[in-house]
Parts: structure tokens; sequence; C-alpha cells
């Protein structure tokens, strides 16, 4: 399954709803596009919702990481919204968990950008 | 090679397309070996992470060099084997993806995820003078139906530093 990702916004927070897979090729570089995008418009707050991802691969988690530096190196924020249980387990084992602020609740997410 | 041994095995090209059919392949392997739906995500993605390696750091994405993909099941274990046409590595060279300084790497966490997954894993120098990834998982035992079948032994995953 492919990936797919379209974006909302949510006050000042851009959430980016994706579903598919974020792996090697088409999903990892769409991931890659779209983050890009936001930044060239000026959206510096950005939330990915992943609760319709569950598999991602090395691959994929480097373009999550990039991402996140991309955003961060512009002073802006990426934070992750609805992990599934496999890609929370991956995040818990690369310890990228630590990294990155995971929510399970949208409007929590969203008010912790302000 | 035992008599009881079941063997497969496909020449990949280097391209990206190779890393999900290498995955299907060996995902059918499993399931019908018995493995359970979480032991065949973690040999999938084993799997993946095995042909992505060949894919970009052996081969180096050339197109005139192939992946040399092969599977046995013997009675106790499914082996997968993905070997290069590259130069080889050693896994002590490898850097620890967990450490403080590589979290934010956006590379160089195949050789993490496969140990992390599977029972056994190697790297070995290979017929055509490449990296041989040589990994394994214990079958599940016979009436075994559990979907959530248990992971590799390093539950913890060990990295060479």
């Amino acid at each position: 399954m492919s990936l797919h990702a379209t974006h909302r916004d949510a006050g000042q927070v851009t959430v980016v709803d994706l579903s598919g897979r974020i792996v090697l090729g088409d999903g990892s570089a769409l991931l890659r596009k779209t983050i890009r995008g936001l930044l060239g418009d000026q959206r510096k707050k950005i939330l990915l919702n992943l609760a319709d991802v569950d598999y991602i691969d090395s691959s994929g988690i480097g373009e999550l990481v990039s991402g996140f530096t991309a955003v961060k190196n512009q002073s802006g924020d990426l934070k992750l919204l609805h992990l599934t249980k496999k890609v929370r387990d991956l995040l818990q084992i690369t310890k990228l968990y630590t990294v990155f602020d995971v929510f399970t609740d949208e409007n929590t997410a969203v008010r912790s950008f302000d | 090679m035992a008599s009881d041994t079941k063997h497969l095995e496909i020449t990949l090209e280097t391209q990206v397309e190779s890393v999900n059919l290498a995955e299907e392949m060996c995902l059918r392997v499993a399931e019908a070996a018995g493995f359970g739906e979480d032991d065949c995500y973690r040999i999938g993605m084993s799997v993946r992470e095995g042909v992505i390696n060949a894919f970009h750091y052996g081969n180096k994405e050339r197109p005139d060099k192939k992946i040399h993909l092969a599977v046995d099941l013997t009675a106790d274990k499914m082996i997968i084997h993905v070997l290069d046409e590259g130069t080889g590595f050693k896994l002590s060279d490898v850097p620890d993806p967990l450490a403080e300084e590589n979290l934010l790497s956006t590379s160089g966490r195949g050789i993490f995820l496969m140990r992390a997954f599977m029972d056994e894993f190697d790297v070995v120098s290979g017929r055509t003078g490449g990296a041989e990834i040589v990994m394994s998982k214990k079958l599940p035992a016979p009436g075994s139906t559990s979907p959530n079948g248990q992971g590799g032994q390093n539950a913890t995953p060990q990295q060479e530093a």
C-alpha cells in the first residue's frame, strides 16, 4: 500500500494525515516532499497523524528524522500523533520515542505548539 | 544440505522494487511455514532491511550488480541469505544507532533492526566477494497457532559498539 498524505489547518498548526507505508521509495519521497513543501509555505508547526500508518522501515525512520531536523532548523516543531503499536514499538527500540513529542489526542497535541 | 531442507533462491535487480519483491516472497514462505502475524512482520522487515542494505550500501545502487536472496527452511528454522556484489563490510565497523551522537542520523538502523527482529544474525564474506547477511528465526512449535509469535531472542537488541 503506497503512502497518501493530505494536510489541514488546526489554528496555526498543520496536521498532516498520512496513510499507508513509509518505506524506501515513493513513501519516503512523499513524506519528504510534503514536509519540505510545508516549510516552503512557512508552515513550521507540523503534526504528523500516523493513525493509518502501520508500517515504517529504516528508510521511513530516516525520513521522519530528516523532517524533524529540517523543521527544527527553521525554528519550527514537528510532532507525532496516534502511533500504531508497530510504529510505537519501532520508535521505542530505536530510542526515537524520546526524541519526538508523541500524542494520543489531537487537541492536546495542537495546544502543545503554543 | 539436509534432505528435509527446502531451498528457494532468486536473483534480484539492484532497484527499489526488489525490496518489496523480496519481502513478499519471504512473507509467503514464512506464512506457509506457520509463523504467526508478528513473526511474519519481523521476518518481512528484516528481509526488507537486508535487501535495502545490499541495494544501497553493497551494490551502491548500481544496476549492473545483482542481489542474491536465498531462503532455507530446515526442520527447525527459516534461514535467509542476502548477498550483494559489493566489497563487503565488518559488523564491528557499523556505528551504534542508539548512541547519543547517532540518534538523529537519517540512516544506519537496518542492521540494528535485523538483529532485533531475528533470532540469529551474522554478516560473512560471500562468494561474490560482497557481504552476505545470514539470519534465521526458529520455526513455531508444532500446533502453535498464536498470531503473536514470540519475537527474536534479542528482545533488547544487542548492538556492537
